[in-house]
């Protein structure tokens, strides 16, 4: 799972039909200090998250789409916590 | 699931049967600016995507889940054609829930 901001949203007609009636959210994963990591990815939404939104992604298949409730449909990547608050044990990580 | 866009695409005769009806897609790997971004990779379509077009893809076993029941030997799928995408960067507007957990953060902005 990674630690993501929710940067944008994604709209798409033409598509898988298991993708019917779920939000496409695009996604920039984080390091724990807030910056960047990497390049921002689209993932489906279980939670009904918004775009400035610090998020919890399932980035397993198996995970992600049953969290959506689609079962053995073509998705990798959910959406499926915010992230209230992160606490850091100094000297620990 | 990235976003990308189909640059060309790829003819092969000879192929594992698992492929044979299977449109194969060079597709650029994008940012959500459309820079783009790392190697131009092979994908698979089960949209009808075209050269130029954006798109989004699925990686990993997931790929494979479009074509059911039948299990073609791929790992990464285009599931779909992408009409806009409204992109706004992330400001840090004061809306977390919860202000007992600001102290707590080292370093964190909030959302």
């Amino acid at each position: 799972m990674l630690i993501a901001r929710v940067v944008g949203e994604l709209t798409a007609t033409q598509k898988h039909p298991s993708h019917e009636g779920r939000k496409l959210l695009l996604v920039q994963p984080l390091n724990l200090d807030g910056s960047n990591r990497g390049d921002a990815i689209v993932a489906m939404d279980a939670v009904d998250a918004g775009v400035g939104d610090q998020v919890l992604v399932a980035t397993e298949g198996f995970s992600a789409m049953t969290s959506v409730g689609r079962p053995n449909s073509p998705i990798d990547t959910a959406v499926i916590a915010f992230i209230d608050a992160i606490e850091l044990v100094p000297g620990v990580a | 699931m990235t976003l990308g866009r189909v640059v060309g695409c790829v003819w092969s005769t000879v192929k594992h049967p698992g492929l044979h009806g299977l449109r194969l897609l060079f597709v650029q790997p994008l940012t959500p600016e459309l820079a783009p971004t790392g190697r131009r990779i092979i994908c698979t379509d089960c949209t009808g995507a075209g050269t130029g077009e954006l798109v989004y893809w699925v990686g990993g076993k997931e790929a494979s889940f479009p074509f059911l029941p039948a299990e073609p030997p791929v790992d990464r799928t285009i599931v779909g054609i992408v009409d806009s995408i409204h992109l706004r960067k992330a400001e840090p507007v004061e809306t977390a829930p919860g202000p007992a957990a600001a102290p707590k953060r080292k370093g964190k902005k909030s959302c």
